[in-house]
């Protein structure tokens, strides 16, 4: 209690914290009653997830993953309600084979899981939940390789530049991945190929054709975290890898990252459901999974609330975001992230013409930081108003770069001049970095050293949203999410509950139902 | 550049314009995939003397990685055009206000027109379909949805040219809206040609405008394409409305 008081004393904006506290406890009921509905359900994508974390990988002759293969064929046999690791503990002490050899025989219909004789559950369990440790253990081995580079690299102070790369081609990527490394950037991000987000499957192995972007692949993540330790290892900084671990194989990429050793994942639910047109269950489900897995792997995961202002207006939408970084911190403390791998989203998005529009944005990146105080905030550079103009989109962004350092927040995508032009230029990125490396210094300590006037526009405008959002929270609280998302709250878009994409994948756990890694890294995450 | 060059405005020889007529200054960026030193800076004024430019002048150069180069380069432009040779098949020119478009309509349509929208294929951008579309607009132009003699739907992104042309025929749309941001590899002109022929194989193509638009469309690759009109950045739910009410009447008099 005597933390929360200090916090409101060096509140910049006095914002209400009495009004953040209930705030946070709607939306932790909002998050507990949801949770309810996902602890009752599996999907194929949560199944597939499990093979993978068991060893299984590849693809058939027609490209098919082995894992889709394995699920596919216990979906058959309708066992999925008790989960694929029963199945393949059972193929284990049935057939003394490994995973990956239970998985290629299923693809040549040697074996069918669901009508081998059953051994005894309890072997089954213990059978299953040992490899599980194993692999946990390389994940571990992941998450301690990070840690050791931070130490022998130092953590960067300040803002982390987050650039993006997509062009399509791996090995194009690393090229410009590279060269922005050396530029400055901290952050790399390989954009997925359009569309990638609604495949039913994870693709296999380098690839070097996509469409505004790459394809999301274990072995696309294995080059580029290669590239950029080897990169790092010549700058003497850690470089960080980011992906999309979004769509319908939301928790096999968790998984995919999870071994390969990506650092930050885009990983939101609420913004499948928007931006994506996917099932809000398949999704919410998914999400859970595969946060417990980004939690467990150390990963930094991001949220897509910035997207909101895409759509619905900066200035009146405000509260939509908070109320969303509310809900979507209590389902990631659910799943056992710690706060310092919340990096929350929000974005420079207000109309250029809108007066005192800079002390409206400002007030808002104060706000989140002060009402996460650990959150590794994302903020998002301006791309709705970007229009053309390079050179006013350039002070634009170096307006946006302004509040960053002025409020700390530290995710920082840096925003590109020729955004809505094309896919950036090696140059375009070059001035961008430049831009906020510019302000980053010459304005380090402002934040510092100012202090906002009581009863001002900022203040009055911080607690405004607060005071919206705690409201818009009750109300979801009343309604439940999935309601509230059928009602068009967020982002102004509407979804059906059983609409959208993946719906089909969606499981019914039975009484019997396994899934080894959850309870392990449950165990993990809350120490 | 020596200085006797004509300084009198001539349509028929215009060059750009710096501070004088006729003094041809421009200003380019690129890079050059070289190292960042002396024969480099030569190399670039090369390049810029081949585009036709004279003097060139490299104000800025620097490295941006191990054998890659950045230059900021002015010049003066030896090239002229006749400006009064140019003939465009520009979309009306008069935009009509929201007021004017409900009028329009009530007088010589006399019912509400019906309007599909909707960014197909694997595109998910929809800030240009919401922009024409949603109440709210863009940059203060109201969005189809506000208008009171419009039924405005927007589907959305990534809707499937199959589904897109299912819910024009359930909804009976008067216009179709296609919008495309997407465009590496040229995907978005793959995905446009292929509505227009599934149009024309269902025998709805002439009863039917169809619209397209884009940060990447112009109303002359529109039209290329098959496209009634096509409108690129700047344009908003107006300028849509406007040409396609006109057209809707025009049609109707032939």
């Amino acid at each position: 209690m005597k933390k929360m008081n200090n916090k409101a004393v060096n509140s910049k904006l006095n914002l209400d914290f009495s009004m953040v506290k209930k705030a946070r406890e709607t939306a932790k009921t909002i998050a507990l009653d949801t949770q309810k509905f996902i602890d009752k359900h599996t999907t194929t994508s949560i199944e597939r997830t499990i093979c993978r974390l068991l060893g299984i990988d590849g693809i058939n002759e027609f490209g098919v993953p082995l894992p889709n293969i394995v699920v596919n064929n216990i979906k058959k046999g309708k066992g999925l309600g008790i989960g694929a690791a029963i199945f393949i503990g059972n193929a284990i002490l049935q057939k003394n084979l490994s995973p990956q050899e239970i998985a290629e025989k299923v693809s040549k219909e040697e074996i069918d899981l669901t009508k081998l004789p059953m051994n005894d559950l309890i072997e089954i369990k213990r059978a299953i939940t040992n490899l599980a440790k194993k692999t946990l253990e390389k994940i571990k081995k992941n998450k301690k390789k990070r840690e050791d580079y931070l130490e022998k690299f130092g953590e960067k102070e300040g803002p982390l530049l987050y650039i993006i790369v997509a062009t399509g081609n791996i090995y194009e990527d690393i090229t410009q991945a590279k060269a922005a490394a050396k530029q400055g950037a901290d952050i790399i991000a390989v954009i997925r190929s359009t569309g990638q987000s609604l495949l039913d499957y994870v693709p296999y192995g380098a690839t070097t054709e996509g469409f505004g972007g790459t394809y999301a692949t274990q072995e696309n993540f294995r080059l580029m975290r290669k590239a950029l330790d080897e990169v790092g290892e010549e700058l003497g900084r850690y470089i960080r890898l980011t992906n999309y671990c979004s769509g319908l194989c939301m928790p096999e990429i968790a998984a995919m990252g999870a071994f390969e050793r990506l650092d930050v994942m885009l990983n939101d639910a609420l913004y499948g459901i928007l931006f994506r047109d996917i099932n809000m269950k398949r999704t919410i489900i998914d999400q859970y999974f595969s946060r417990l897995i980004n939690g467990f792997a150390g990963v930094i995961i991001n949220t897509g609330e910035d997207n909101y202002l895409t759509t619905d207006d900066a200035f009146e939408a405000a509260h939509t975001v908070l109320a969303s970084q509310f809900i979507n911190e209590q389902f990631a403390l659910l799943a056992g992230l710690k706060e310092k791998q919340l990096g929350l989203g929000h974005a420079f998005e207000m109309n250029p013409e809108l007066e005192n529009g800079f002390l409206y944005e400002l007030a808002q990146a104060q706000m989140a930081r002060e009402i996460f105080p650990k959150a590794p905030l994302k903020y998002m550079p301006p791309t709705k108003f970007m229009s053309g103009n390079i050179f006013k989109g350039y002070i634009q962004n170096a307006l946006f770069n302004m509040i960053t350092i002025m409020t700390n927040q530290k995710i920082h995508l840096l925003g590109m001049l020729t955004e809505a032009i094309h896919t950036p230029f090696m140059s375009d990125r070059a001035l961008s970095i430049e831009n906020a490396k510019y302000i980053f210094n010459n304005m380090k300590s402002l934040g510092e050293e100012i202090a906002f006037k009581r009863g001002g526009i900022m203040e009055k405008r911080a607690n405004e949203v607060l005071n919206k959002t705690y409201k818009l929270l009750k109300e979801i609280g009343k309604e439940g999410l999935f309601s509230t998302i059928e009602k068009g709250i967020f982002a102004g878009i509407k979804r059906k509950i059983n609409g959208g994409k993946g719906l089909e994948g969606v499981v019914e756990k039975e009484k019997d139902y396994f899934n080894p890694f959850i309870e392990l890294m449950v165990q993990e995450n809350l120490m | 550049m020596n200085n006797n060059f004509n300084k009198n405005l001539d349509l028929t020889k215009i060059r750009p314009y710096g501070d004088t007529f006729n003094d041809g200054k421009v200003q380019i960026s690129f890079t050059l995939p070289v190292e960042d030193d002396e024969k480099a800076i030569v190399a670039a004024k090369i390049l810029v003397r081949k585009m036709g430019v004279k003097n060139p002048s490299v104000v800025y150069h620097c490295p941006l990685d191990k054998g890659f180069t950045y230059f900021v380069v002015y010049g003066n432009l030896n090239q002229t055009i006749d400006y009064t040779e140019i003939h465009i098949d520009a979309i009306d020119k008069e935009i009509m206000s929201i007021e004017q478009i409900n009028e329009y309509i009530k007088e010589n349509i006399k019912r509400k027109i019906i309007i599909l929208g909707a960014t197909t294929g694997t595109d998910a951008h929809t800030v240009g379909i919401d922009a024409i579309i949603n109440r709210k607009g863009y940059k203060g132009h109201y969005g189809l949805e506000s208008y009171e003699m419009v039924e405005a739907y927007n589907m959305g992104s990534q809707v499937k040219n199959e589904e897109f042309i299912k819910k024009a025929i359930e909804l009976n749309a008067d216009i179709l809206l296609v919008s495309q941001t997407v465009t590496q590899k040229n995907i978005h002109l793959k995905n446009l040609t292929q509505l227009v022929e599934l149009l024309e194989s269902e025998g709805l193509r002439e009863k039917i405008i169809l619209i397209c638009g884009g940060p990447r469309i112009t109303n002359e690759l529109a039209k290329e394409l098959g496209y009634d009109a096509g409108f690129g950045p700047g344009k908003y739910a107006e300028d849509v409305t406007t040409f396609a009410i006109k057209e809707i009447v025009n049609r109707k008099k032939l």
